[in-house]
């Protein structure tokens, strides 16, 4: 699976930042989304998808070698992590994810719930569709 | 407290600016399941019989449901009441977006927002952190631009509810703005938090949904949500959304047109959702977890002026397109935009805008009065006439208190095209020729409003003539419909892409871990509606029977062109209705609820209260 989007596609629901938090932690709660999507309203009018692209940065920068890629998706080691955020300020698209209520990072793992839930095809796997649902 | 549930209510109190929080009682979520019911209730127990829907007695409720902010289709819808300062009786209005998700997100079932302040104020509410802050920056502003300055002073991660001018002049048909586009507008609930001085109300919340099965909540809205994509209608519904019913609405001979005069409008092709989708359209925008999203994102531009506006949704294109007689999406869209940034509700907006065009039309009012001349179809007309409402100016004070009080003051006969039930304007389907629909809004609880019961497709297929078998029809939409109200979802999904209504209990329980069989769910709808019947008695002195007819037009004269030429109702189709309609709730023949409906739904409150008002 590779991420794309396509961020004319996107209505802003942001189900896909639900379904990623009931994915990933099981929580009812967006905020512990892994990606992000922004409004840009009144004016222009359009949102923005903000999703890992696991390029990388992350690990790069990570002085304890917390995370490690695993079949071409970085995983965080969150027993290793020191909180140091660096990664946090490496990461390109600003979704290495700080959650209320934590001091350790989180990222995306790949799953592909806000793929599968998302309305539009704002945001899709690019191996295997060009997005948009019709 | 059962999952679903974030246990709270919160309580603010403006005229002191402080707050408490109460727990949630567990026998109102029972009864009342959330949203409307929540409204509904905590008004009728809170608000005193005979308060100034514009003093400090009344308040405003905030409800999101217990579904609302859950993981599954469409749980985005929040429910706004008020003792109604257009129709005297209690009001509500439910809004999309996203501030519903973030009530809960923040920690409450409901918002109760009373007291008066003295000066503008905001109340901020982030997490536990609840403050009433001063506003008098923001007050003035349109609702897209207080909402944008609170937004950059707060942070964009706040959901935000504001008032326009209209709400702070005291207009009765304001509403509550949201997400640059979104509106609570019926029953003028943002004139009430206009009284309070509250120009906003803003929300940011990180709290998780207690669930009762997590993981079954998770399976059952990705079913729920693959279900949605695999309807026809997804696809075939959702690019032009509510306004693509528009052909059809003229087709049937429904759409409302100069005033409801006639139900076919010649340019409406210019109006409708083909039209918005080519000319105007910029985005989809979804409300909180929204497969179909009939937010249409615009701009549009009408001579050398352009505005970026939600919409039009259905109901504008028939209330200022085809009521007002504007021939194009940009001038609908125009108008649209000058409404939500005034804080005007556009159907009832247009409506009055309409009901002022006929009044000038026959002479009832003049030039001098109006300020200029006004004609229908004309952009230029339609902005003179709204501002003057928002700001109550000139002839805009009377017309600013709706069709029915405006009609009562310009006198000339003009009652017989005040187009209302129980003082709210009509909403966008013209029923001479559609007895359940007509039935639908004289029996609406908040006045002639459409989306309780939604019954003009049943009409179609079931006989246009026909009255016999249209009141359980009724019934059975005002207790369907009504369920999503209570459990803070929207309701379109099941409307116009035929999502089954079964998925709801079901997720019901994985989510609450209570089996609500939809006979109870519908149950407690029948519990909602005779509360609010009930205090619509004890409200009004003298309520009853009288107040469910339309207005004359739609019994004396009948439709002069299109499909429908020729049709109207009579009286006695409607008194053939009315009476069953009591029949089958339980109501006498003045359309009041008797002892044995009020005690068979747990409301021995009613029973008392209007025994000792001396009305059983």
């Amino acid at each position: 699976m590779r991420l794309a989007a396509k961020n004319e596609l996107c209505s802003g629901c942001r189900v896909c930042e639900l379904a990623c938090a009931m994915e990933v932690r099981r929580e009812n709660n967006p905020k512990k989304r892994l990606l992000r999507i922004e409004a840009h309203f009144p004016a222009p009018g359009k949102y923005e998808i903000h999703y890992c692209t696991q390029c990388g940065e992350c690990a790069a920068v990570c002085p304890v070698e917390a995370i490690t890629q695993e079949d071409g998706v970085y995983i965080l080691d969150e027993s290793k992590c020191i909180s140091c955020m660096a990664c946090v300020e490496a990461c390109p698209y600003d979704v290495m994810m700080v959650h209320p209520g934590s001091e350790i990072p989180s990222k995306c793992i790949l799953c592909g719930a806000c793929v599968r839930m998302c309305p539009k095809g704002a945001i899709y796997d690019a191996d295997t569709s060009e997005g948009g649902r019709w | 407290m059962p999952g679903g549930y974030m246990g709270q209510i919160l309580r603010v109190d403006v005229t002191n600016k402080t707050h408490k929080v109460e727990p949630l009682d567990p026998a109102m979520a029972r009864d009342y399941i959330g949203g409307r019911g929540f409204v509904q209730k905590i008004l009728f127990d809170e608000v005193p019989v005979g308060a100034d829907p514009l003093g400090p007695e009344n308040k405003v409720v905030v409800a999101p449901g217990p579904l609302s902010g859950v993981f599954m289709p469409a749980s985005g819808k929040v429910q706004f009441g008020a003792l109604s300062p257009a129709t005297g009786i209690m009001g509500d209005a439910n809004m999309g977006g996203h501030f519903s998700s973030e009530v809960k997100y923040a920690g409450y079932d409901a918002i109760i927002i009373e007291g008066m302040s003295a000066e503008p104020c905001v109340v901020v509410i982030d997490d536990d952190k609840v403050q009433v802050i001063d506003g008098s920056k923001y007050w003035g502003k349109g609702c897209s631009a207080a909402e944008h300055a609170i937004k950059q002073d707060l942070g964009e991660d706040f959901q935000v509810a504001v008032i326009g001018p209209a709400g702070e002049n005291l207009v009765n048909i304001a509403c509550i703005g949201h997400d640059y586009g979104r509106q609570a507008g019926r029953c003028g609930i943002g004139a009430v938090l206009g009284s309070k001085k509250v120009k906003a109300i803003a929300v940011r919340g990180t709290k998780s949904i207690p669930l009762h099965d997590p993981e079954t909540v998770r399976k059952k809205a990705h079913e729920m949500f693959e279900g949605c994509f695999s309807k026809p209608g997804f696809k075939e519904w959702t690019p032009q959304g509510t306004p693509g019913v528009t052909p059809w609405v003229n087709e049937v001979g429904a759409f409302p047109t100069k005033n409801f005069w006639t139900t076919y409008f010649d340019h409406h092709p210019g109006i409708g959702g083909e039209a918005l989708l080519e000319r105007i359209w910029l985005t989809d925008k979804g409300c909180f977890c929204c497969p179909t999203p009939c937010g249409k994102y615009s701009l549009t531009k009408v001579n050398s002026k352009s505005a970026y506006v939600e919409g039009p949704e259905y109901e504008t294109v028939a209330l200022i397109g085809g009521n007002c007689m504007l021939r194009t999406i940009e001038e609908v869209a125009y108008g649209n935009y000058l409404c939500d940034e005034l804080g005007l509700d556009t159907i009832s907006g247009g409506n009055v805008v309409a009901f002022a065009l006929e009044c000038f039309e026959r002479g009832i009012i003049t030039e001098e009065q109006v300020g200029r001349k006004v004609e229908w179809g004309d952009i230029d007309s339609f902005e003179h006439l709204v501002r003057a409402i928002a700001y109550r100016e000139g002839i805009g004070d009377v017309l600013a208190d709706g069709v029915k009080a405006a009609a009562e003051a310009f006198g000339g006969g003009s009652e017989k095209f005040a187009i209302h039930v129980k003082g709210l304007e009509w909403s966008g389907y013209e029923a001479r020729w559609a007895p359940a629909m007509m039935l639908a809004y004289m029996t609406c609880d908040i006045g002639a409003h459409h989306n309780r019961a939604w019954a003009i497709t049943y009409d179609v297929a079931k006989g246009r003539e026909e009255v016999e078998g249209k009141a359980a029809k009724v019934i059975e939409l005002q207790r369907i419909r009504p369920a999503f109200d209570l459990l803070g979802n929207c309701r379109l999904q099941w409307v116009e892409i035929g999502f089954e209504f079964e998925h709801y209990p079901e997720m019901f329980k994985a989510v609450t871990g209570r089996d609500l069989t939809i006979d109870e769910l519908f149950a407690a709808t029948d519990r909602v509606w005779n509360l609010t019947r009930t205090r619509a008695f004890l409200e009004k002195p003298g309520f009853g029977r009288q107040e469910d007819y339309p207005p004359a037009r739609f019994y004396e004269e009948e439709i002069p062109n299109g499909p429908a030429q020729g049709k109207v109702i009579t009286r006695d189709k409607l008194d053939k209705m009315l009476d069953e309609y009591y029949a089958l709730r339980g109501w006498d023949s003045d359309g009041k609820p008797t002892v044995e409906t009020l005690r068979g739904l747990g409301l021995d409150d009613c029973v008392t209260k209007l025994q000792a008002a001396g009305l059983l």
